[in-house]
């Protein structure tokens, strides 16, 4: 089959690889990029474990080709923390408040999340609950998600919710 | 009663060691691990839900480049052990790929291997199969049928297991009775549905002789049925079992795939993955879950005391017996559920039928067993209009009378459910709720209240095994643990088994730092490679709290002891003088005269000379412990002690239904729970906050779907509805602490928690919100879809 060309860069680092046309985003994220955080789930757009952030907005890296990725700008779950390891207020209240437990689609949870936060400093338990609408979890029943928002969003912006 | 136990670490808010690893994308999961050479597999699936397979031509699909094999049924059975089946049928052989004949529609036919998935799924749709379609049964009612269509011809009926046991003076008691109703309860086809798929990787090592597996894997004596169908040693498989699982509650059972990337690594020698796709999984991978009937009969007098119960239970298991018949046993355990019934019947039919196999799902059948019979108490409350609280008061066991011995055998630990119950109802404002569910009636909604009290059976010694197989003689269903405190006094402690996200690693450390004294995070815990790992049952049946827990609540005790004879020993002084603090010990009353955990631990490493004469050098300990009140056979009767532990849950959800949609939405849901001294808080609260929201897509929305022609309908993430945030309310959570005298530190499960009344609490709403209109339904799911249908009729 024949190969195209890709550029693109995922959590700061650019990245050029020669791929064929039908291989999915999540799938040359883990496979070609070594980046394992992001998972598959459903290979549907339904299930948001492989959501990632898209020049600045979270995407299903299912439902995306890696050549539709040329050009644009990814964050994923590896990419939201520090580069000296040190957690990101999401991920440090995901962690505090027991936000997960098989860990699978944490990382889908997390891009959400983030993101979220970074639109909305404030977010009502409505909001969250329409934010992660997309990402399902089997574990957790959402409660200890829904909760670890709101105590990243005390940590990061002081909100007394 | 005695007083509670003082706690240093166990009860105590701590954050999950595990969870580090999963928000950093840094988890290793199944699919994760790559190798060298690694060939991935595509299936070849039935499109019919019985043909006789003429013949298959593999050619045209080896013909594509990157395409290494095409393994058919044919040649797998003439290579491999049939695998184990829970039930004596020697005639019904479960092999991986169908052989000679396909049973149901997504059955796999063929594994295409190749150098990429995509090649393979390219070659998949090469193969050439001659299909000869044959009659099939979809209903189970009608395969039970003398004309109906027989899965296994072999076997000479659709009947997998049909027996009645009857504990105490059924008739008699029914005879005497003054009211008896009768109902029938039905629970639908769905599964726990992780969002993970099973993943298993293979390679065999032909200079070790060893084939290793990585596999997202949560079953008993995984190892041994690898090695079993693959006519190897035990001493050959190693599982990895520092393999990450996304999400089982009691599924991934994933034989069937083991064993053909095993028979295919040893066969090519190159590594073999499979992933399943979402289709393969949910059509093929035969983990569908309990699909059953129930019809119940009660007698019950004018105060609604119930006297005796009578349940026939009628699962629709599939294709194949593995494990899942014995999902009708497990409720043996909790057959009359959390109350003081006197006797009872259970007839139990497992037949088979052209759909995918079921597998083990949370609670082991007791979730639709609980449903069941609460659909029987919330009935006998409405015929005899006294309230559903007060019916269930009036037949609750009462903490004063624990231990309490139920017909079928089983004894139940402790409890104090009527104290649950009203903490619960005084939480709620169970009045408040009833005036904000009549403010909605008002409005002209349609609005319920639900109630459910249920039991939550756990630390399983599966019992079931020889009650439904007298060939199986297994009683026992012990765990262990292996602590070894190295020279420079770190302290690391393995376990047998994979995790699924109940955060083992937590546990491990939390119960053997509360022995030993020492803080929980300098405490290494991992999960042993299976072949040189001490014997375990994985984490099923609720069981890994108390068993796990005791396991190595057990070793650090014998730890704790050597410490305590080298301090004796060098202190030349009886142990009943010595004072273990910490790790540290000294000399009563004289706290200058102390020997550190560093120096003790040293001396265990390296000065023999200072240790007590005879004994073992170092300082390690295996504790392998047997689940408490196990070890015996059931009786003639049928009766035994099948479960130690019994939590217990009460629910209670508000919802309202739209009457014209039909759609039901949850606004308020709370829960009172009990399962004894809880290890870890956060663990807790997170099982039963999920198990709810599982009960609830349970109740509302799942279903695997067969159409008359034997096709599912529901293979994708659009037709399976699984809940989402939006479905799911906030859940208030209610705490209780009855500890069970047969464990360590007064714990019992809760792995199941949540999912066991959830179900039974929805279904108590809806029909409350249908009661003024005088209509009622007892089968679940309550889509939307049979909402409507029922209020339009």
């Amino acid at each position: 089959m024949s190969k195209n060309s890709v550029h693109i860069t995922v959590n700061g680092t650019a990245y050029k690889r020669e791929i064929e046309p039908r291989l999915t985003l999540v799938d040359f994220l883990r496979d070609e990029l070594d980046l394992t955080g992001t998972h598959v789930g459903c290979e549907h757009g339904v299930c948001g474990a492989c959501s990632v952030i898209m020049d600045g907005r979270p995407v299903r890296s299912c439902l995306i080709y890696a050549v539709m990725a040329d050009g644009h700008d990814f964050v994923t779950v590896e990419g939201l923390g520090s580069k000296d390891g040190s957690l990101s207020p999401i991920q440090d209240a995901f962690w505090e408040n027991h936000a997960m437990q098989c860990g699978y689609c944490t990382p889908g949870m997390l891009i959400a999340c983030h993101h979220l936060l970074e639109e909305n400093p404030d977010p009502t338990e409505e909001e969250i609950r329409e934010a992660i609408g997309g990402n399902l979890c089997r574990c957790t029943g959402y409660q200890q998600i829904v909760e670890a928002v709101k105590i990243a969003a005390q940590k990061i912006h002081g909100v007394n919710l | 009663m005695s007083a509670p136990q003082q706690f240093k670490y166990i009860t105590k808010k701590r954050r999950v060691r595990e969870d580090r690893r999963f928000v950093t994308g840094k988890g290793r999961f199944a699919a994760d691990f790559k190798f060298p050479g690694m060939l991935h597999i595509a299936m070849v699936a039935s499109p019919f839900a019985c043909a006789k397979i003429n013949s298959i031509d593999s050619s045209p699909a080896l013909e594509l480049p990157g395409v290494h094999y095409v393994l058919t049924g044919v040649e797998l059975a003439a290579n491999i052990n049939p695998l184990l089946s829970g039930l004596d049928l020697p005639d019904v052989k479960r092999l991986p790929l169908a052989n000679g004949r396909a049973r149901y529609a997504g059955e796999w036919v063929a594994a295409v291997v190749a150098d990429t998935r995509h090649i393979a799924e390219d070659a998949a749709e090469l193969v050439a199969i001659d299909y000869e379609m044959l009659d099939f049964v979809i209903d189970p009612e009608e395969a039970l049928q003398d004309t109906a269509p027989v899965v296994h011809p072999e076997n000479g009926s659709n009947i997998f297991f049909d027996k009645t046991w009857t504990w105490g003076d059924v008739e008699g008691d029914f005879a005497k009775a003054e009211h008896t109703l009768a109902l029938q309860a039905k629970w639908s086809r769905s599964s726990t549905v992780p969002i993970e798929t099973f993943a298993v990787t293979a390679s065999w090592d032909e200079g070790r002789e060893m084939l290793d597996i990585w596999a997202s894997i949560q079953m008993p004596k995984y190892p041994e049925q690898i090695a079993r169908a693959l006519q190897i040693p035990v001493t050959s498989v190693n599982v990895h079992f520092d393999v990450d699982v996304g999400g089982s509650y009691g599924l991934k059972r994933g034989i069937r795939q083991t064993v053909i990337v095993a028979y295919l690594t040893k066969k090519l020698q190159r590594p073999v993955r499979f992933i399943e796709d979402r289709l393969e999984n949910m059509a093929g991978g035969e983990m569908h879950g309990p699909d059953r009937v129930f019809d119940m009969e009660v007698a019950y007098d004018e105060q609604g005391i119930m006297e005796s119960l009578k349940i026939t239970a009628t699962d629709d298991c599939g294709c194949y017996p593995g494990r899942a018949p014995l999902q009708l046993g497990k409720p043996v355990s909790a057959i009359v559920g959390p109350y003081r019934i006197k006797s009872a019947r259970y007839h139990a039919r497992s037949v088979s039928t052209n759909k995918t196999s079921q597998e083990a799902v949370r609670g082991f059948g007791q979730a639709p067993t609980n449903f069941a019979i609460e659909t029987v108490v919330d009935r006998i409350a409405s015929t005899l209009n006294i309230s559903r609280e007060e019916v269930r008061r009036r037949n609750l066991i009462r903490s004063e009378e624990f231990p309490w011995r139920i017909p079928s055998g089983s004894e139940y630990d402790s409890g104090d459910y009527h104290a649950v119950l009203d903490k619960l109802m005084r939480a709620a404002d169970w009045d408040k709720l009833i005036e904000k569910r009549n403010s909605f009636r008002n409005d002209g909604k349609l609005a319920g209240l639900g109630l459910s009290t249920c039991l939550e059976p756990s630390g399983g010694n599966s019992s079931f095994e020889p009650l439904f197989n007298p060939k199986n003689d297994t009683t026992t269903w012990m765990e262990s643990c292996l602590i070894k405190v190295d020279m420079l006094g770190g302290i690391c402690a393995m376990m047998g088994t994979s995790s699924s996200g109940q955060g083992h690693e937590t546990l491990l450390a939390v119960s053997i730092a509360e022995v030993l004294e020492r803080d929980p995070d300098s405490i290494r815990a991992i999960h042993s490679e299976s072949v040189g790992a001490l014997p375990s049952n994985s984490p099923v049946g609720s069981r890994m709290a108390i068993m796990l827990g005791g396991a190595a609540a057990g070793a650090a005790k014998k730890i704790k002891n050597q410490v305590i004879a080298i301090a004796a020993h060098n202190f030349q002084l009886p142990e009943d003088r010595l004072v273990y603090e910490g790790g540290d010990v000294y000399v009563k009353g004289d706290t200058e005269r102390c020997l550190r955990w560093e120096q003790l631990v040293d001396i265990a490493h390296r000065q023999y000379h200072n240790m007590p004469i005879g004994s073992e050098p170092g300082l390690q300990a295996q504790h392998t412990w047997e689940v408490p009140t196990g070890g015996a056979m059931p009786k003639e009767d049928g009766t035994v002690q099948m479960y130690p532990c019994y939590a217990f849950e009460a629910h209670i959800p508000l919802i309202t239904i739209d009457p014209g949609t039909g759609q039901v939405q949850i606004h308020d849901y709370y829960i009172g729970h009990d399962c004894g001294t809880v290890i870890n808080p956060d663990i807790v609260r997170g099982m039963t906050f999920g198990g709810i929201a599982h009960g609830i897509g349970a109740a509302l929305y799942e279903k695997f779907q067969y159409d008359e022609s034997g096709q599912l309908q529901a293979g994708t993430f659009m037709d399976y509805l699984l809940p989402s945030a939006h479905e799911i309310p906030a859940v208030e959570m209610i705490k209780h602490h009855t500890p069970s005298p047969l464990t360590e530190f007064g714990q019992k499960g809760s792995g199941e928690s949540g999912y066991l009344g959830a179900p039974a609490a929805i279904a108590s709403a809806v029909n409350d919100a249908l009661a003024p209109l005088g209509k009622s339904i007892a089968t679940l799911p309550m889509r939307v879809r049979d909402l409507e249908e029922l209020l339009n009729s």
